[in-house]
């Protein structure tokens, strides 16, 4: 499919948005979920980019920044797989399989920009010398830019190369057993979200509720709104019933009437 | 008498959602602390004193984005104080902050990455798989409205509290928040790796010609299901969460399960 100067113009904001997105954390452009969709909205095809970006979505569901330590970098992995399905004419399992190289590569590219930053840090405290508050917002904005065109500037050239031979001739090369293979272990790479989301929990006795969610899921039909509140009804029960957050709240009440006492402890931990 | 109005707050929650932008290695959040602390510092200090302003806010700093606006709020509130000429060392606001930014973000990161964004996420996503485009704008709107109210009322919060918040950080509301948050967000991962995961081991054990002329194939996944369904998944998640705690990059882990998936599939162990 040949994309047009106007849709690469429109990608490239796109993308540079998902790039920014993945250093900001705050919107969340760049998790698959709106990245694809815009990519595909983009393409004319926004039901493809939604459908990937769900896919892509699970997979990603624990990637995230934590402290130092950076995620694989959802945004690049989302804008190419879109491109890649919709205008490279792929299968999304195929698109998912590429999307993970290209996540690790986005994830290279994020740290050597971070890198870079430490550049534009220390240009700020040149400004601040001079008290020069214009300065400082050019040197945090420009380095939020470099982040944008991270993303946008690999993506446009996948987009600009997308409808030559090469690209296509590339992708038709990989054989079958490892398009399929890769739509297997799509159904099972969530775990690796998962994990991550149970490890920086770091909360070994909190683990029964883990597995309660899992055996009421295996042998029950709930959907996904039915676990958020059961989660919630049991968290609440949970925090009330412990005796570690009672106790110091029973040394702290007034000597008096001890029922009254009891009575507002129980509506203290309500209103929390 | 200089005082903070509500217009300089709005700056700030405004440019707080910028806190990332210029993320680098060496002293992390420092910039984006700064940009936030811009409109502040405008208003309260001129000359010299801003330049030391400047200077005192672009030391290292780092935490969740999203708890780093209560913590604008203190250092907003004691800023004040100091430009009113109350003797505040530089010590002392950076002590705050920093004593602020890590027991915060211990906070943040399960109630925002750990519980929040995989809910929401995967709530999305179920909806995005059927290529809906409610999946995509469910999650936008949802994260973000949770998160921008966390922003606005955690800035106020904070320059109410002013000091004292630093006590309740130590106390146990945050603590209940925090735990409530992991049981909730643990029971919902429990289900998902149940309900999202399809692992497949169509290898027949037995194929039975019943008299009626039907035939009853069990096959390795048929026992599995009996037993308990979504069992490899569980089996995979805590095989994902040992590697991670002997520091394998999960990128790898993920290139792992994608060459087992390749590998099954060609050997015929694994299906679609």
């Amino acid at each position: 499919m040949e994309i047009s100067s106007a849709q690469l113009i429109a990608i490239f904001i796109v993308s540079g948005i998902a790039g920014m997105g993945s250093v900001l954390d705050e919107l969340q452009t760049h998790r698959p979920l709106i990245a694809c969709t815009l990519t595909g909205a983009i393409l004319g095809d926004m039901t493809t980019g939604i459908i990937i970006g769900g896919t892509l979505e699970m997979i990603a569901l624990g990637w995230m920044n934590i402290g130092a330590a950076m995620a694989p970098d959802a945004a690049l992995a989302s804008t190419i797989s879109t491109i890649l399905v919709i205008a490279g004419h792929q299968s999304i399992g195929a698109g998912i399989a590429i999307a993970m190289p290209l996540a690790a590569a986005g994830q290279v590219l994020t740290i050597l920009c971070r890198t870079i930053t430490v550049f534009f840090q220390h240009r700020a405290d040149g400004f601040a010398k001079d008290g020069n508050l214009r300065g400082i917002d050019i040197c945090h904005l420009g380095a939020l830019v470099l982040q944008g065109l991270r993303v946008a500037i690999p993506t446009i050239l996948v987009a600009m190369y997308i409808g030559t031979g090469a690209v296509q001739s590339m992708l038709d090369a990989i054989p079958p057993v490892v398009t399929g293979g890769l739509q297997v272990a799509g159904g099972f790479i969530v775990v690796v979200g998962y994990a991550m989301v149970i490890n920086m929990m770091q909360a070994n006795y909190l683990m029964p509720f883990f597995f309660l969610g899992f055996v009421i899921a295996a042998f029950t039909n709930f959907n996904l709104v039915a676990f958020g509140v059961i989660g919630l009804v049991l968290a609440i029960v949970y925090i009330q019933l412990n005796p570690k957050y009672s106790k110091p709240a029973v040394a702290s009440a007034p000597s008096g009437n001890a029922n009254n006492g009891n009575d507002d402890d129980l509506d203290d931990d309500l209103d929390d | 008498m200089k005082k903070l109005t509500k217009s300089d707050f709005f700056w700030t929650f405004i440019r707080s959602n910028f806190l990332q932008g210029s993320w680098n290695m060496e002293r992390m959040q420092a910039l984006g602390f700064c940009f936030g602390m811009i409109p502040i510092i405008k208003k309260l200090y001129t000359g010299d004193e801003r330049k030391e302003a400047l200077k005192r806010h672009l030391e290292f700093y780092n935490t969740h984005p999203f708890v780093t606006a209560p913590i604008i709020g203190v250092v907003a509130a004691l800023e004040e104080q100091k430009a009113n000429g109350k003797d505040i060392s530089d010590g002392v606001i950076n002590g705050i902050k920093v004593g602020m930014m890590g027991p915060l973000a211990g906070v943040g990161d399960p109630i925002f990455w750990g519980t929040l964004r995989p809910i929401t996420a995967s709530l999305g996503a179920s909806f995005a798989l059927g290529g809906s485009l409610f999946g995509p704008i469910l999650f936008f709107v949802l994260f973000n409205l949770v998160r921008l109210l966390v922003r606005w009322y955690g800035i106020k919060y904070g320059y109410t509290k002013g000091t004292d918040i630093v006590s309740d950080v130590a106390g146990n509301a945050l603590q209940k928040i925090t735990e409530g948050a992991s049981i909730l967000g643990l029971f919902v991962m429990g289900a998902l790796v149940n309900k999202w995961t399809t692992v497949n081991i169509p290898v027949v054990i037995s194929t039975i010609h019943k008299q009626d002329g039907t035939t009853v194939v069990t096959t390795v996944q048929t026992i599995l299901n009996q037993l308990m369904p979504g069992l490899i998944p569980l089996l995979l998640t805590f095989l994902c969460i040992k590697l991670m705690k002997k520091k394998v990059n999960p990128i790898w882990i993920i290139f792992g399960l994608f060459a087992v998936g390749i590998l099954g599939y060609w050997t015929g162990i694994l299906g679609k």
